[in-house]
């Protein structure tokens, strides 16, 4: 806390803080200009500097996790190949799937898009005479915009999440689909709270904040007549949903309420319950840098007395599994470790990007789900590489982003103004030497970030965007590995040279 | 057509060509040595707590914290709590409850886990609601890690079955670590076999 000398009971001078910086403006039918908002975050240095030291903080710890774990690079062929499997043999899992639920007595809906997915949910709700929901994080529920949809149907919605509900309160999208309100500091939250909590304006204490947020949101989970939770994992063999939190908060929105719904996207299968051993060990080891999520639930039939159903989500799914550049996509489990690990992302933040997914993943899968208004967003990216090494299920991301360029350009989607980043990418693309140092390599991830990928003069990301702070202990980390050394003995693959 | 024939019909017709189902090893080799002080390691890391056996009444250490606690729900019989869990009330009954003693079913030693379904649990908002969870675990129950767990027979035949790995935790914001987010606010655990 900076103690800044004023008389007791007089409220700290506004003007002298720092305000949040608010996302990408809605372009309507036009594009998200990705650009502009970054531009807006990187003039908010405090939030930029906070952001950015998090999020690479935990990418370290992801890398200390990752050493800890022999058969590291083992588990991540495995899940590559699991997802593989699953995804070419998609529909007899998902009838597989189906068949076991519905013997286990859960009920099973199917949801071409996110306008269905939310009509069901409704249905659900009115069939049981339901006004007030819980629920625990979901991107994909993001993706459909069901709460705005519930909510003007006259349903309460509660989210339990932390990052989530400050994020709920604050009438603003999730910037990061692991940690919902990383790009706020402990006063934005503060502010937020007081506003609609009613918590004491000015108290800035973490653990008061948090406190409040149990206190206030536990009477609503008693209350509530629904419960939903999202799935990180659906099991074929079993017909189980496979949940992971570090709350708690999943548990008592599927456990309390009489009705639990599932929202899962068609995506999320692995087809045994041994298969999970691989992906929870991957999980979260490589989203946040801890052994496993505090709670690791696995809901496979509704206990005594309740209902639980399940809503497989399709919405442009189905459509991309037959995209040949960018179906493997579809593997992704959610865990953000390509956005922890991306310049550009750190710097600009996650709602820069205009859609639930940003970071690489965004850049990769929003442009399927509307090719004008997310076509700058395949710009947003240095093309290091860093992305596709960190993947626990190995998909190449910076290939992929590339891939979506050439679509662009083809479309005439090219943004004026990434003339220079094409011609930045072209560069470094027609350089093999550069562009083999780039992507580098070593599936190992210990590549921190190459500087002549960060702000070569051809890129245009690196333009004026030079945050001293943070990318100097990025830098100073890389050249300290790498380039210090180069002069004795070079690690082919590992620097650029 | 419906919704899920339509679904189906479009991944037929685009699914990538086929690719085999790898097998998974069991990853345990040359780490099946002092399981419970694996299991601790991990499990301290996670912000769990461990409590000591007492000599001569292994349950001592647990009566030490009961003393000064509300309502006590107790699920195993080495030790009586202060209400009888009544499975016909709702599941918000439980709000009220400041320590829960149950007995996990097994552990995980490379991550520090402990497995709970509703047979051990019996309402499994008790695990959630309750300020406090106590839990029993036999050393002869820890597996290796987690592909030795998910062999396991309870994962066919529980409705429900949770993993926890410490205390309920956020660190939305500003990173900074709480205990008890919205779920129990410390997990302790004896190491007593089972009778
Ligand atoms: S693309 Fe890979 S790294 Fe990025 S969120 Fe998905 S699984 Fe994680």
């Amino acid at each position: 806390m900076n103690e800044t000398p004023h008389s007791p009971g007089e409220a700290r001078p506004r003007a002298a803080r720092e305000a949040q910086p608010k996302g990408a403006a809605d372009p309507g039918k036009g594009r998200v200009d990705h650009a502009e908002a970054a531009k807006r975050f990187i003039a908010a240095p405090e939030h930029l500097k906070f952001h950015d030291e998090r999020l690479w903080d935990i990418r370290m710890k992801r890398d200390r996790q990752m050493h800890a774990i022999p058969e590291w690079e083992e588990l991540r062929r495995l899940a590559s190949a699991i997802k593989d499997h699953t995804l070419s043999h998609l529909d007899t899992y998902l009838e597989q799937f189906e068949a076991a639920a519905k013997a286990n007595g859960v009920h099973v809906h199917w949801a071409k898009d996110g306008a269905e997915h939310n009509a069901i949910v409704l249905g659900l709700l009115r069939d049981h005479g339901a006004k007030t929901l819980i629920k625990s994080k979901s991107m994909l529920t993001e993706e459909c915009g069901m709460r705005q949809a519930l909510v003007e149907a006259g349903i309460e919605i509660t989210e339990t999440d932390l990052g989530e509900r400050i994020q709920q309160l604050d009438a603003e999208a999730p910037s990061h689909i692991v940690m919902p309100a990383v790009h706020k500091l402990r006063r934005d939250v503060s502010d937020v709270f007081a506003r609609t909590l009613g918590t004491e304006q000015g108290n800035d204490d973490i653990h008061y904040l948090a406190e409040s947020q149990r206190m206030t949101t536990r009477p609503l989970i008693l209350e509530a007549d629904a419960g939903m939770t999202g799935g990180n994992f659906i099991i074929a063999e079993t017909g189980a949903v496979v949940v992971c939190t570090n709350e708690g908060n999943a548990d008592l929105s599927a456990n309390t309420p009489k009705l639990h719904i599932v929202s899962v996207g068609i995506e999320k299968l692995l087809p045994r319950t041994s298969d999970l051993g691989v992906f929870i060990r991957l999980l979260s080891r490589s989203a946040l840098g801890s052994p496993i999520t505090q709670y690791t639930s696995h809901f496979r039939s509704p206990r005594a007395g309740a209902e639980m159903h399940i809503v497989l989500v399709d919405n442009g799914r189905s459509t991309r599994l037959g995209m040949p550049e960018f179906w493997t996509s579809l593997k992704c489990i959610r865990c953000g470790a390509c956005m922890n690990t991306c310049p550009v992302y750190r710097r600009s933040g996650g709602l820069s990007y205009g859609f639930t997914y940003a970071g690489p993943i965004g850049l990769v899968i929003d442009p399927t789900f509307d090719k004008h208004k997310f076509s700058s967003l395949p710009f947003a990216s240095t093309l290091n590489g860093s992305c596709t090494n960190v993947c626990p299920v190995k998909i190449n991301l910076h290939e992929q982003i590339y891939a979506w360029r050439a679509v662009m350009a083809e479309n005439h989607e090219l943004p004026f103004a990434k003339k220079t980043a094409m011609a930045a990418a072209g560069a470094l693309l027609a350089s093999p030497r550069l562009f083999r140092a780039a992507i580098a390599t070593a599936d190992q991830a210990l590549l921190s970030l190459p500087r002549f990928a960060q702000y070569n003069a051809l890129n245009a990301w690196g333009k004026g965007r030079e945050n001293p702070r943070g990318a100097g202990q990025t830098f100073h980390a890389w050249w300290a590995k790498n380039r210090a050394g180069k002069a004795k003995a070079a690690a082919p693959g590992k620097q650029p040279s | 057509m419906s919704s899920r024939d339509t679904i189906l019909n479009a991944v037929r017709a685009n699914r990538p060509a086929p690719v085999d189902l790898p097998d998974v090893p069991l990853f345990g080799e040359g780490r099946d040595d002092d399981l419970l002080g694996r299991f601790f390691t991990a499990f301290k890391l996670m912000g769990g707590t461990v409590l000591e056996l007492g000599d001569g009444d292994p349950v001592a250490p647990l009566r030490a914290r009961l003393g000064s606690a509300g309502v006590v729900v107790s699920r195993v019989p080495e030790i009586a709590g202060t209400r009888d869990l009544d499975l016909t009330l709702p599941p918000s009954s439980l709000a009220d409850v400041d320590i829960a003693i149950v007995r996990a079913a097994f552990g995980v030693a490379e991550t520090g886990s402990i497995a709970l379904s509703e047979r051990e649990l019996g309402v499994n908002t008790l695990a959630y609601l309750a300020q406090h969870l106590i839990v029993l675990l036999d050393p002869a129950d820890i597996v290796i890690n987690l592909h030795h767990a998910y062999r396991r027979p309870e994962f066919a035949r529980s409705r429900y079955l949770v993993f926890h790995t410490g205390p309920s935790a956020t660190a939305d914001i500003e990173g900074v670590l709480i205990h008890g987010a919205q779920g129990v606010r410390s997990l302790s655990i004896l190491p007593l076999p089972r009778e």
